[in-house]
């Protein structure tokens, strides 16, 4: 073998961490002038109708499918935790343990998570589409700035549903701890809502709803992001890219929910 | 000639390493039709999205009344943008709207209209292109003609002073590809437009046509009238054309202004002797006709004219050829007739009808 051909074996994972590395420095980058540049038209004129549409989609749509999420995590939580707290002799504490793990931390992100799934694909998949079949480039030919009248609406929209959203699991997820510690496995119910009260802080909501968004941000710039760029991919084109793009953002959505929940815990804490 | 309204210098423009435009220079006058033939996949649609800057050159300049679209101000800009409209080859319909919505959404969004004026011109238009019955209906009901002339009521509906237009008959039958360049013609005569078309479909667009623009190999390889074209010679140029217009006019059954003249020179010009003959016109005025039956209506009785012309005159020796949109001529030789009547028109309560001669 060449010592040039084994020097290429050598460097070619690194030629790899770099090219990947550089594609994601240059993805961010780019995602976050398209955030700011969307962002920025929300407060145009004529936006308040599709603001209020995305809403209802974004935000109206997803809340049955969050508060049947947040009711069985609660129902599951009290479980868990009492089984648990019972150990320790201390099950009347249930409803503080509960309340601030929902509030603080299970409540924002499950319902990001759950919202990426129901609404944030199918922001990337409209788009997608839209940008496949030149509707985008339609708007362009006709003075309408694409990113104020289809991105701006769903980044205003994630921003006011996601705290709203959160707000409810939060309130049914309290309801499933009660149905399964109290009713089922018979903690006092005059205990459990006093621990509530007593434990949460005003801190504890605005860090959950600062960590909503957060992430209504986050995933409404990277679903809207994805599909609207889903004609710049290089490894496939049509409808392929599409689910290439939706799934993408679905992934990445989850991935920084994560990623950015821990930076926020670690600020507020 | 007057400045040019959109005029290109030395344009190039490419993908990846595959170079579409190779130095292009046209011309575009304003208040004229302009049609852009060529190949497929010479980049005609590519061109005409440099126009409505979609797309923006690699080198060279496009100039919009003299001045260089890249030098610009934004605010230039815009006023450049808002006195065009494009019509995409794929419609590029917004499939989540209805027909209404999508040609109401320029005027919603970029004009400070009330809602009641906008219905109303809105509805205009709808009228105009015969789309009562699909007002509410989403593009993905309709048929492929019937979302054509979607798109062309979202072009017109702002009444822009340019039409950009990707192949508007593409898809059509004969009758409907005729009224769409016809109505083309006719808002342009009505509104003063300049229109910059793309059309396959010789000889329908050379009728409606001031000048005509081959892409060839990335450069224009010609720019010019009708006429000029049929004196232009390039032995690939001719074959494509040729191959392009056929022996056939679709619409009327009739030969091809192009065989019209081949037979014409090979009967008449090249017997000498034969100097008897007879040319005889027939016109009907389709723009009136189409006013009070409709434009598929109009074509149909042109149709039906040239279907009827075909039987009575093929059968004396003759042969016919549409000349303009609403021209047939027909030549027979070898016949000395001062008065041929073949046909009437009659006035039927609120529609013209095409009767024989008694």
């Amino acid at each position: 073998m060449k010592t040039s051909d084994q020097n290429s074996i050598l460097l070619s994972p690194f030629n790899y961490l770099g090219k990947q590395a550089l594609t994601t420095v240059n993805n961010l980058g780019a995602a976050t002038i398209f955030f700011y540049k969307s962002f920025i038209m929300i407060f145009r004129p004529k936006q308040i109708t599709e603001i209020l549409r995305q809403v209802y989609r974004i935000g109206a749509k997803s809340a049955n499918i969050v508060m049947l999420v947040g009711l069985f995590t609660g129902m599951v939580l009290g479980l868990q935790l009492y089984y648990a707290l019972v150990k320790l002799g201390s099950e009347g504490v249930l409803g503080s343990v509960l309340a601030l793990s929902l509030f603080r931390e299970l409540g924002p992100v499950l319902t990001a998570i759950m919202v990426t799934a129901r609404a944030g694909s199918s922001m990337t998949a409209e788009i997608g589409i839209q940008r496949i079949t030149e509707q985008i480039d339609a708007l362009h030919t006709m003075r309408i700035n694409p990113l104020r009248y289809l991105v701006s609406p769903r980044i205003a929209a994630s921003i006011i549903s996601f705290p709203l959203l959160t707000a409810f699991f939060n309130l049914i997820g309290l309801l499933g701890g009660y149905l399964t510690g109290v009713l089922l496995l018979g903690v006092n119910s005059g205990a459990y809502f006093h621990r509530i009260q007593s434990s949460l802080e005003l801190s504890d909501i605005t860090g959950g709803i600062v960590k909503s968004l957060i992430f209504g941000a986050i995933v409404s710039t990277i679903c809207c992001y994805q599909g609207y760029f889903t004609h710049m991919r290089e490894e496939s084109s049509g409808a392929r890219s599409v689910s290439i793009s939706t799934t993408s953002a679905v992934v990445l959505s989850c991935v920084l929910i994560l990623v950015s929940d821990y930076i926020v815990t670690s600020f507020y804490i | 000639m007057d400045t040019p309204l959109i005029e290109f210098r030395d344009v190039v423009k490419g993908f990846g390493d595959r170079t579409i435009l190779n130095g292009v220079d046209l011309k575009i006058y304003k208040g004229q039709i302009t049609t852009l033939i060529g190949k497929s996949g010479t980049g005609k649609s590519v061109l005409l999205k440099h126009i409505i800057g979609l797309l923006s050159p690699d080198s060279g300049s496009i100039l919009f009344d003299g001045k260089p679209v890249e030098n610009m101000t934004k605010k230039e800009l815009d006023n450049y943008k808002s006195r065009i409209s494009y019509m995409f080859q794929s419609n590029a319909l917004f499939d989540s709207m209805t027909v209404f919505e999508n040609i109401s959404l320029p005027l919603q969004q970029t004009t400070r209209m009330r809602k009641k004026e906008i219905t109303t011109r809105v509805m205009n238009r709808i009228n105009q292109m015969e789309l009562q019955d699909v007002v509410h209906r989403y593009p993905s009901e309709l048929s492929g003609g019937m979302q054509k002339r979607v798109a062309l009521a979202r072009a017109l509906v702002t009444d822009p002073e340019i039409v950009l237009f990707d192949e508007p008959t593409t898809g059509q039958d004969p009758i409907r590809r005729n009224s769409i360049l016809t109505m083309i013609a006719r808002y342009k005569k009505k509104f003063g437009f300049t229109a910059i078309l793309i059309s396959h479909d010789i000889p329908d667009m050379f009728f409606i046509s001031d000048r005509i623009l081959l892409l060839w190999e990335g450069k224009i390889a010609f720019q010019g009238t009708y006429e000029e074209s049929i004196a232009f010679e390039h032995p690939m140029i001719d074959e494509f054309l040729h191959s392009l217009e056929g022996f056939h006019d679709e619409l009327t059954g009739l030969l091809s202004k192009q065989a019209f003249r081949m037979r014409y020179d090979s009967i008449l010009r090249r017997r000498q002797k034969e100097k008897i003959f007879t040319a005889i016109l027939f016109k009907l005025e389709l723009d009136q006709m189409c006013e009070l039956m409709g434009s598929d209506l109009a074509f149909q009785s042109l149709r039906t004219l040239g279907e009827y012309i075909s039987k009575q005159m093929d059968a004396k020796g003759g042969f016919s050829a549409r000349q303009s949109m609403e021209q047939i001529l027909t030549i027979l030789p070898h016949t000395e007739i001062p008065y041929f009547p073949i046909l009437k028109w009659q006035r039927h309560k609120q529609c013209w009808m095409i009767l024989p001669w008694d």
